[in-house]
């Protein structure tokens, strides 16, 4: 009898006889079937080199990248790769971002990850050119390559000299990348590693044209959309007629439950959207859940597909009494909160639309829009254009798919729609609330013998792409295309469970996700994901372990941590922090820390945090943080500081104060007043310490500090005053209560 | 209803309804994209410009209301080629991420900066604490606050 092994292997065999048919009849095919090799980083998915870089006769390089700028300064990191590798000055690189006529696509700018796939693409392409453009070079000069030296795009073998502006034109990039050009060391970096300053700001600060708000195009037209009244209520009518009689009104477009309005003028864009929302009927809608304390009890009796994300069984414990400690934490649904409310320009022109968005992922807002739009991916181009800042997926898509239905009744007129404050805040799609229990035994030596987490979650990504609509317009057309089954990312990054596997070594560990797919009010990436609650619990809960052990919570962490990166950043905010082990706080003042590795597979950063508690007023001020980070070899080490230091007070500001309101049926935040951030006098202030560590490969940053922040500031509420707050956020009618 | 403004020393006629907000004359009819839209409420500072030496939310301010004052946006502090000493110090700190609130921060800043030029960190925090940064730069904001004190006195 045939094992099953050798019926795999004549299957192959046979299989294999076919592709070298199919080779004769079809080169194409036949290299599609062939297998590829994997080349490093987004290279992978867009293996033509001239996809990535392209040498100009006039002495510049242009650059292309998927990754878009959402103010994280990731346009000026890549092109100082690009820089470095070709051996240019970094000001002749010319970046074009995310725009699907010309860009590879490399799918979403998010979860922390430009440098490590675009960053590592561009590396490798520019290396494989600038081999490419010496070996040329010494053809020419009649030298061999490695005696040539290159300063700037200028070759030279003594007196004799060719630059890459001349050389360009024999040397064709319009072939596949082969990743075997190796890139510089990173000991002789002269551009890599420099705090260059970014690219994009100076036009931010002199009002030229930085945003997609910025656009004028001739004919343009102001739109503005009207959301139904409530999450899930369908229009029942409107007076259309009388809107359309308004000043300036050219259209009034009502498609199902979709209503908008485009005007020549902004203002009366503004107005005739306001007279619509006046006249307009809906019908109810749809409940939303409990408010306060109730949602979380709501979220843990939800229909769950329940999972158990990872497990370890180790040796029991050595025997001896064991303390089990346990512990509930919740997060509510928060915000983007964008400054600036989303904003799209579209065009509906000959059959084709152009929409110009900050969308994160064009390429996948583009697969959505085809879908809304009835229209083939082919006649769409989604261009990338700045807008305020994401954090995550906020209304941009949804007003870019907005924008492309209001420009299809214009005649041809380019229309710029922007939402509404109102807009923004209530139709976003949010943060989940989350609920995580967590369970622990120590034993009487202090050391964890088995650890359990368990989190309750709403998806976490919701974006384009995928099956189905992820374009709140495209629900609510007349001809609908619904939202596809939202899908939990797998470990190791997880998704809702980002960040809920401890990378400290327990012998027995258990980390469940109840994930809980209904979500009437919308959910989907804010920063970190399920990471920022996941680590607020995971760490607030060491800290509680520590204090049941009698231990101090540094030495508590690295007695039970072995990777020595994390064991390093810990010591380095501590010992920056001037951490004084065991020291216990005096009722108002107090010091915690948190430590996560983004993803387990990012930044490794740990945060101190110093807070001052007015026991009266129930008010909690982070008066400093200090943050440490290991970013492996860093590109931009201010561009690391300030993604760092932003994420320690936005993170603060998430924790000491934000929440969304709603009612049974609609959400209540609707401005700042119902929606508090940190202001300029709350504002901690901010040590950031790297830890450069050039020869590893660089980690990405962007989301690295907000769970670490959030723990340290809940472990030294709870150092200062002896009372741990377990449910987010810490306003001041919260720790008032709590500290009664 | 035409109604006449001056905005960096020029004069413009504009044909807007009279409780058009500056904002939308500035971005739309003159082209300037300094003031943003944040909120429409005057809450968060992204729309100031500078009317008669006073920092003005120009989302909530009716064109008609500032018909013949003398407006100052930022495209008037100075431009990319030549900037301000604030807009030189928010380079050089680096105070911004996505920028959106910028135009506020130095507009807020300038007009204070005119009255305390040599100011204390606390009064910064202050003088710009009706202003909302979202990218969490308010230390870098602070410090070119600082360093543009120091240039210009």
């Amino acid at each position: 009898m045939k094992s099953a092994a050798l019926d795999r292997r004549e299957f192959f065999r046979q299989s294999g006889a076919l592709v070298v048919g199919f080779t004769l009849a079809s080169a194409g095919l036949a290299q599609q079937l062939a297998p590829r090799p994997q080349l490093p980083g987004s290279l992978n998915n867009n293996r033509m080199l001239d996809g990535w870089l392209r040498i100009n006769a006039d002495g510049t390089v242009t650059v292309f990248t998927g990754k878009v700028e959402l103010g994280q300064g990731i346009l000026t990191a890549l092109a100082q790769i690009a820089a470095e590798e070709l051996d240019i000055a970094y000001e002749r690189v010319e970046m074009i971002s995310a725009d699907t006529s010309r860009s590879p696509d490399e799918g979403m700018t998010a979860g922390s990850q430009s440098v490590e796939n675009s960053g590592t693409a561009l590396r490798f392409a520019a290396a494989e050119a600038h081999e490419m453009l010496l070996q040329l070079a010494a053809a020419r000069l009649g030298v061999p390559a490695g005696k040539l030296a290159v300063s700037d795009g200028t070759v030279s073998a003594g007196a004799m000299q060719a630059t890459y502006w001349e050389l360009v034109k024999s040397v064709d990039l319009k072939r596949e990348a082969t990743a075997r050009a190796r890139p510089k060391s990173p000991a002789s970096h002269r551009i890599v590693g420099k705090s260059i300053k970014r690219r994009d700001i100076p036009n931010k600060v002199s009002g030229a044209a930085a945003y997609v708000q910025d656009i004028r195009l001739p004919g343009m037209l102001f739109g503005r959309v009207v959301r139904p009244s409530a999450p899930g209520s369908r229009l029942e009518n409107c007076d259309e007629a009388a809107v359309r009689a308004m000043p300036g009104v050219v259209a009034v477009v009502r498609d199902g439950s979709f209503l908008a309005v485009a005007a020549e003028r902004e203002e009366q864009a503004i107005k005739a959207a306001n007279a619509l929302r006046t006249s307009a009927k809906w019908t109810a809608g749809i409940a939303l859940p409990p408010q306060g304390s109730a949602l979380f009890e709501h979220l843990q009796k939800l229909p769950a597909r329940d999972s158990v994300v990872n497990s370890k069984v180790g040796a029991p414990s050595a025997g001896g009494p064991v303390t089990t400690i346990e512990a509930k934490y919740t997060r509510p649904y928060q915000c983007h909160a964008s400054i600036g409310p989303s904003c799209a320009v579209a065009q509906v022109k000959d059959g084709k639309l152009t929409v110009w968005t900050h969308s994160q992922g064009v390429y996948p807002l583009r697969q959505h829009l085809a879908r809304v739009m009835r229209m083939s991916e082919a006649s769409i181009i989604a261009v990338h254009v700045e807008g305020s800042g994401c954090y995550g997926h906020n209304g941009a898509d949804d007003v870019a798919c907005d924008a492309s239905l209001v420009a299809r009744a214009t005649g041809g007129r380019p229309v710029k729609l922007q939402w509404m404050r109102e807009d923004e805040f209530g139709w976003e799609p949010y943060g989940s609330a989350m609920v995580m229990k967590l369970q622990a035994r120590v034993d009487a030596s202090g050391q964890v013998v088995d650890w359990q987490h368990e989190t309750w979650s709403h998806p976490h990504s919701t974006r384009p792409g995928g099956a189905g609509s992820n374009l709140l317009a495209g629900w609510d057309i007349a001809n609908p295309v619904p939202m596809g089954a939202p899908i939990n990312g797998a470990q190791p990054a997880g998704a809702a469970d980002r960040n809920a596997v401890p990378l400290y070594v327990f012998p027995n560990q258990r980390i469940i996700l109840h994930y809980l797919p209904e979500m009437p009010l919308r959910t989907s990436a804010l920063r970190t994901l399920g990471a920022y609650a996941n680590v607020f619990a995971l760490e607030s809960f060491i800290d509680e372990l520590a204090v049941a052990a009698n231990a101090d919570p540094v030495e508590f962490r690295l007695r039970h941590m072995k990777d020595p990166r994390a064991r390093a950043v810990i010591e380095a905010a501590a010992g920056k922090a001037g951490w004084q082990a065991g020291r216990k706080g005096d009722g108002a003042r107090g010091r915690g820390i948190g430590f996560a590795q983004y993803k387990n597979l990012a930044a490794y950063v740990a945060v101190v945090a110093d807070v001052e508690v007015d026991r009266r007023t129930g008010n909690v001020r982070v008066v400093k943080t200090v943050g440490a980070v290991d970013a492996g070899l860093i590109i931009n080490p201010d561009g690391v500081v300030n993604q760092i230091e932003g994420g320690i007070i936005q993170s603060t500001s998430w924790s000491l104060k934000e929440s969304v309101r709603y009612d049974e049926r609609r959400v209540q935040t609707r401005s700042w007043a119902d929606y508090p951030i940190l202001t300029f006098s709350e504002v901690p202030a901010v040590d950031v310490v790297l830890l450069n560590r050039p020869e590893e490969r660089s980690l990405g940053t962007g989301e690295g500090s907000q769970g670490p922040t959030v723990a340290a500031i809940a472990n030294a509420i709870a150092n200062a005053t002896g009372t741990r707050l377990r449910d987010l956020p810490f306003t001041r009618d919260k720790v008032k209560a709590a500290l009664v | 209803m035409a109604t006449s403004i001056t905005v960096n020393g020029r004069t413009h006629s504009v044909e807007a309804a009279a409780d058009t907000p500056l904002l939308y004359v500035l971005r739309n009819d003159l082209e300037l994209n300094g003031a943003k839209y944040g909120c429409g409420f005057a809450q968060c500072g992204a729309c100031t410009v500078v009317i008669e030496g006073k920092p003005v939310r120009s989302c909530v301010t009716p064109v008609s209301a500032v018909a013949g004052k003398a407006i100052t946006t930022i495209e008037g502090l100075g431009s990319n080629g030549a900037p301000h000493p604030l807009q030189k110090a928010f380079i050089e700190e680096q105070a911004a991420q996505c920028g959106y609130c910028a135009n506020g921060m130095i507009m807020t800043a300038k007009i204070f900066l005119d009255k305390n030029p040599r100011p204390t960190e606390a009064q910064i925090k202050k003088a710009l604490g009706a202003n909302y940064c979202r990218c969490g730069t308010h230390n870098r904001i602070v410090r070119a606050v600082q360093r543009a004190a120091k240039e210009v006195a």
